[in-house]
């Protein structure tokens, strides 16, 4: 092959690479509807009310995090540093740093709150991932895709909850019971809550709600009138992490 | 031109020995890296971002800097930049492969990193950064290229040279804008979100990059008969002065900032870098070392009996490149990290591996500079033995 055939040839193939990513611009977006639960006429927007007033009553209770690292087969770390949490407890005064002050009820300050994805309506997340490895879906939930995701860590870096974990190593020998309905991630990728996405698939409440027999988690449909979260939040006072950020978190909390 | 590196001295076959030495214990790090993954570094949940990211940044500005000699040659016809400017050019090629090297490292799964490509999405400024830095990486190599080949040949340069160097001189202050827009851009971390940072960036940038170019002249002389002449050094010196103090003066901006609104969150970091969380911490006697050296370097830099002293300015040199490096580097990444989201307090130590492949991929870059400087210093010996 002569040099000047092989230039011509290269060029075009080089401009052939790089018409594709403008081809999605003709074609619809595809997305897997079927996770998509049509309960009235619009799109529903998942939201959690979690109410610190029945939260937290019986101590030490974690009977939401068990479950929900249970079902998703999350590696039992002790290293913080390659910890991977989905949902964990903090104290309130470092959840709402903004909300002390001097002489507030010391038992509200101590007291260890439930912090998880918020599934911001504009997640930071999302903006910065380079290869759109996280991604908001139509109804509102903030997603992962394990095998795209390459592991820059921008998402990490961006996300103003703190709520994404990194596999500093192999999670699998950190999983006690494997769960085979989930795939196990592998090393290298970043990982949150999903909103139990694949439960809400199958109709089904997420697992942490389902596990707090108090009541203190509710989830719904924030689109639909007569839901219990709707409800919740039009009637009382809620608070919600961060909201000066403008992310509009959809995890909300009542004292 | 490559067999032109292919030939040396002794000493020189040495030099290339022993960045060969580092790149192996880098390149078998790694591969315990990719076995293991990152848990080996020293990098966790809170401080996600580390060494690597810290010398990524700031090899995009040394990659950037070049556009000070290659600015003042190509637009004023500065005459004396004339032998700088294929150094600077140079330099900044290694620079731009490093950068990517690092980032490459950096990634969880490494063989991915094409989904950037298969997938991109245009509002992530990793993928814009991806996008300058390799237009960057190859206006400078063809532009730097093309030059010396022609010098060598004694011909004029082909035509299409002199605009790509043109294209570079914009393109220069965008790689090291899109990289501070990296960090500018995100609401979780105040420490960085601050629209000085990317003018930051760039005054620091055309601080250390001339300052490393003076510093590989010095040992070009010493080692060759490459001289690119007083002159030329006396100049980039004088670029490093205003740098240094406009860099200096944008620190100042921002601390007043800060400070002056004092709100806690955005105090709370440069808190932190000052004073540590319990007592000064590792970073904090670094960031105040930084400063220390950059306050000397400036009299030092300001006074011009001591800048024109050609047995001081080396010196001077390396306190600004090692103050820049602390600066942009790790008291740039750490604090934006800590306190995190979550007002806690984590430390970082970088691991023994960890600094392994710093020093591997630092290796590759001297290598790459060594080969292409050495084709420069060839071209122009036998281009003196003509005459």
């Amino acid at each position: 092959m002569k040099r000047r055939d092989f230039l011509k040839l290269a060029i075009l193939t080089l401009s052939g690479i790089s018409i594709k990513p403008f081809a999605h611009l003709f074609t619809k977006p595809v997305f897997a509807d079927i996770s998509i639960q049509r309960t009235n006429k619009g799109l529903p927007r998942w939201a959690m009310v979690v109410n610190l007033s029945i939260c937290g009553k019986k101590g030490g209770c974690t009977d939401c995090i068990d479950a929900c690292n249970r079902i998703h087969n999350i590696p039992r770390i002790t290293n913080p540093k390659h910890e991977v949490k989905w949902i964990w407890n903090i104290p309130f005064d470092r959840v709402f740093r903004e909300q002390n002050f001097d002489n507030m009820n010391e038992g509200l300050r101590e007291k260890s709150v439930l912090v998880l994805c918020n599934h911001c309506e504009n997640p930071p997340c999302v903006s910065v991932c380079p290869t759109k490895a996280t991604w908001k879906r139509e109804d509102g939930i903030v997603m992962m895709d394990y095998h795209r995701c390459i592991g820059c860590r921008y998402c990490i870096a961006a996300c103003p909850y703190g709520a994404r974990s990194f596999n500093w190593k192999d999670p699998r020998p950190y999983i006690k019971e494997i769960d085979k309905g989930f795939p196990i991630r592998t090393r290298g990728v970043v990982e949150k809550c999903n909103f139990c996405e694949e439960r809400i698939a199958k109709n089904l409440l997420p697992a942490c709600v389902e596990a707090c027999k108090e009541g203190g988690l509710i989830f719904g449909d924030v689109n639909k009138e007569d839901s219990e979260v709707r409800k919740i939040l039009s009637t009382r006072l809620s608070i919600r992490r961060k909201p000066h950020l403008g992310t509009e978190p959809k995890v909300y909390y009542i004292l | 031109m490559v067999e032109k590196a292919l030939k040396g001295t002794k000493r020189y076959w040495t030099w290339i020995g022993f960045l060969l030495f580092l790149i192996l214990i880098g390149f078998v790090s790694y591969l315990f890296q990719l076995k293991e993954g990152l848990g080996i570094t020293g990098m966790g949940r809170d401080i996600s971002w580390g060494l690597y990211i810290a010398n990524f940044t700031f090899l995009v500005g040394v990659a950037a800097s070049a556009v000070m000699v290659v600015l003042p040659y190509y637009l004023h016809s500065f005459v004396q930049f004339g032998r700088i400017t294929i150094l600077g050019e140079f330099l900044a090629v290694a620079a731009v492969v490093m950068t990517v090297l690092f980032i490459v490292i950096d990634l969880g799964q490494p063989s991915r990193v094409f989904n950037v490509l298969l997938y991109p999405s245009f509002s992530s400024l990793l993928f814009w950064d991806m996008v300058v830095l390799s237009g960057y990486l190859l206006l400078n190599l063809f532009s730097g290229w093309y030059t010396l080949d022609a010098e060598d040949k004694e011909e004029p340069p082909r035509r299409w040279v002199k605009p790509l160097i043109l294209i570079s001189i914009p393109w220069a202050i965008s790689i090291h804008t899109v990289t501070a827009f990296i960090f500018s851009g995100l609401s979780a971390r105040p420490f960085w979100l601050t629209a000085i940072l990317a003018p930051r960036f760039l005054a620091s940038a055309f601080a250390s990059g001339p300052s490393l170019l003076i510093l590989l002249c010095y040992i070009l002389k010493k080692f060759t008969k490459f001289n690119v002449g007083k002159e030329a050094i006396q100049k980039v010196a004088l670029i490093v002065t205003y740098a240094m103090l406009i860099n200096f003066f944008f620190l100042l901006v921002e601390l007043f900032t800060v400070f002056y609104s004092a709100i806690p969150d955005h105090k709370g970091h440069f808190i932190y870098l000052f004073l540590g969380s319990n007592g000064p911490g590792m970073l904090s006697v670094f960031m105040w070392f930084s400063i220390a050296l950059s306050i000397c370097s400036l009299v030092l830099l300001i006074r011009p009996e001591t800048r024109r002293n050609e047995s001081l300015l080396p010196w001077i040199c390396s306190m600004v490149l090692v103050s820049i490096w602390i600066e942009k580097g790790l008291a740039l990444l750490i604090p934006g990290f800590i306190p995190t989201p979550l007002h806690d307090i984590a430390s970082y130590v970088p691991t023994l591996p960890e600094v392994f492949i710093t020093l591997g991929v630092y290796g590759i870059g001297g290598l790459i500079i060594t080969g292409l400087f050495k084709i420069a210093v060839e071209v122009q010996k036998s281009k003196e033995k003509r005459i």
